[in-house]
């Protein structure tokens, strides 16, 4: 008999990885992980800002990543900066704030481990609930926006030639990311969640041959990942976000040296 | 006369405090050939997107034809390694298109043999062929090449040109285009426009390549424009592959 706690990290675990497989290969694509990983940094001082205003953690988390997101797409259209160099700025800025702040607050006491490594194992029916209707939300925007996601990713200029608009290609982009970033802050971490993003997508990449099989595949390896991940942090008492990763690394290794061999 | 289809007065684009173009004015009327030339850092491509819209202009009218059909081709795309695309999807990309039509379009440019081929193989000439596709698909009465030979070889420049006319020819769109192969802008152009961030001359072959401003910018021999090939006989073509 499964565990009820068990069983609703599967389920949290599913539904982000699902989630991350258009967002991730996105990522890969268009080489924004260093985004993810700033959005991601950006969160933890949402959990401080979240705990201060006494709101739950997602929203905390989706407000700052949302207003990193808004920010970093004015920067890049100033153009003074390098993305990198924005991202970076911002990046840390945030999490040394949000560690200040966290450290400051008077009677509560943030559970740093926790904020940086997530604890899908933690996870209730309301975070269940609010991570499956972001996740739905997610999925809407990358199905209606999905063609000219993907034209936006080979080239701007061709997008707008044939009627589309760079900044809201930009802004749909980053703003599903930071929606996705406070979904998954809880069960795998402010480290980690660039993982959870790029890992499935990269062992998919292998094994297809057009956008669409690589973002199926990449769902299927992360579904794959989260299983075997709450299995062997089950048997081995291991934390349940890193194994979970690890075992998309795993798949990583595995596709790619399959192609090689191949070779 | 008609309306032109794209009118060009007094355009400026600045990147902050730098000034890449002032004073730029062109049109294109139906079924011409204008071609810009120009050294780099000319402003060249970013005439061209500013034109598409891609680029914000600081002062100065573009005013197109109302319901302008615009047909582009960037000068170059972000094929990622990791991004899996076969030609097939990508002209899909360009949405809202019946199958038919899409058919049509690959016999007229030769791809056909290319369909299920990955982007990122595809040779420069190959690439060329499958983006001017793209650019078709749209039914463009105005198509906009931003270096379309660039990276050529001799063999696949002539090649690339010799399908431009004929889908000229076939289709009657107007031409606006960016290119470096002066012999062959002199000769298939109807107007040229000399850039270095604003026009610097401009007319037809034959006097532009007269002017002192041009023959300064290109160095003498470009002047005397020695080659004359000409695309105004017809040729069909068969099922033949050229590369």
């Amino acid at each position: 008999m499964i565990d009820d706690f068990l069983l609703r990290a599967l389920i949290a675990g599913i539904v982000i990885a699902i989630a991350a497989a258009p967002l991730g290969s996105l990522v890969v694509w268009r080489r924004m992980a260093f985004f993810g990983e700033a959005t991601g940094h950006a969160g933890l001082l949402g959990i401080a800002l979240g705990l201060v205003l006494g709101l739950p953690m997602i929203v905390g988390v989706a407000i700052l990543a949302g207003a990193m997101a808004l920010v970093v797409t004015y920067a890049t259209y100033r153009g003074t900066y390098a993305v990198d160099t924005i991202l970076g700025v911002f990046a840390h800025s945030a999490l040394a704030i949000g560690l200040v702040v966290a450290s400051l607050l008077p009677g509560v006491r943030v559970n740093l481990m926790q904020a940086l490594l997530g604890d899908i194992l933690s996870v209730n029916w309301v975070d269940i609930a609010m991570i499956s209707g972001g996740s739905v939300a997610i999925l809407l925007v990358m199905v209606l926006r999905w063609r000219a996601l993907l034209n936006g990713t080979l080239s701007p200029e061709l997008l707008v030639a044939e009627g589309g608009s760079k900044l809201l290609d930009h802004l749909v982009f980053t703003l599903s990311l930071a929606m996705f970033v406070a979904l998954a802050m809880k069960l795998v971490g402010v480290l980690l969640i660039t993982a959870m993003l790029i890992l499935p997508a990269a062992a998919a990449r292998p094994l297809s041959r057009t956008p669409e099989q690589m973002v199926v595949t990449a769902g299927i390896v992360g579904i794959a990942a989260v299983g075997a991940g709450l299995w062997f942090s089950w048997v081995s008492d291991a934390p349940a976000g890193p194994s979970i990763v690890m075992m998309a690394s795993a798949g990583f290794v595995i596709t790619n040296l399959a192609q090689l061999l191949r070779r | 006369m008609a309306e032109p289809l794209l009118t060009v007065e007094n355009l400026a684009v600045r990147a902050g405090a730098k000034r890449l173009l002032h004073d730029v004015a062109l049109e294109v009327c139906e079924g011409e050939i204008v071609t810009i030339v120009g050294p780099n850092g000319a402003g060249k491509s970013t005439l061209l997107k500013a034109i598409i819209g891609a680029v914000p202009h600081s002062a100065g009218t573009i005013r197109k034809r109302d319901g302008l059909r615009i047909g582009y081709t960037p000068q170059k795309l972000h094929l990622e390694k990791t991004l899996p695309l076969p030609v097939s999807r990508f002209l899909s990309l360009a949405g809202g298109l019946k199958k038919g039509a899409r058919a049509k379009v690959l016999e007229q440019t030769g791809i056909l043999p290319l369909r299920d081929k990955q982007m990122a193989d595809l040779s420069g000439g190959e690439l060329q062929r499958v983006l001017l596709a793209r650019a078709l698909l749209r039914k463009p009465e105005l198509l906009i090449l931003d270096e379309p030979t660039q990276g050529l070889d001799q063999p696949a420049e002539e090649r690339f040109y010799q399908l431009l006319a004929q889908v000229r020819h076939e289709t009657g769109a107007a031409v606006l285009m960016v290119s470096h192969d002066l012999h062959v802008v002199m000769a298939e152009s109807d107007r040229v426009i000399c850039l270095n961030g604003h026009v610097c001359c401009s007319g037809v072959p034959s006097s532009v390549s007269a002017d002192p401003a041009y023959i300064e910018m290109f160095g003498a021999r470009a002047a005397l424009a020695p080659y004359q090939h000409r695309h105004d006989h017809s040729h069909e073509h068969g099922d033949h592959r050229h590369d």
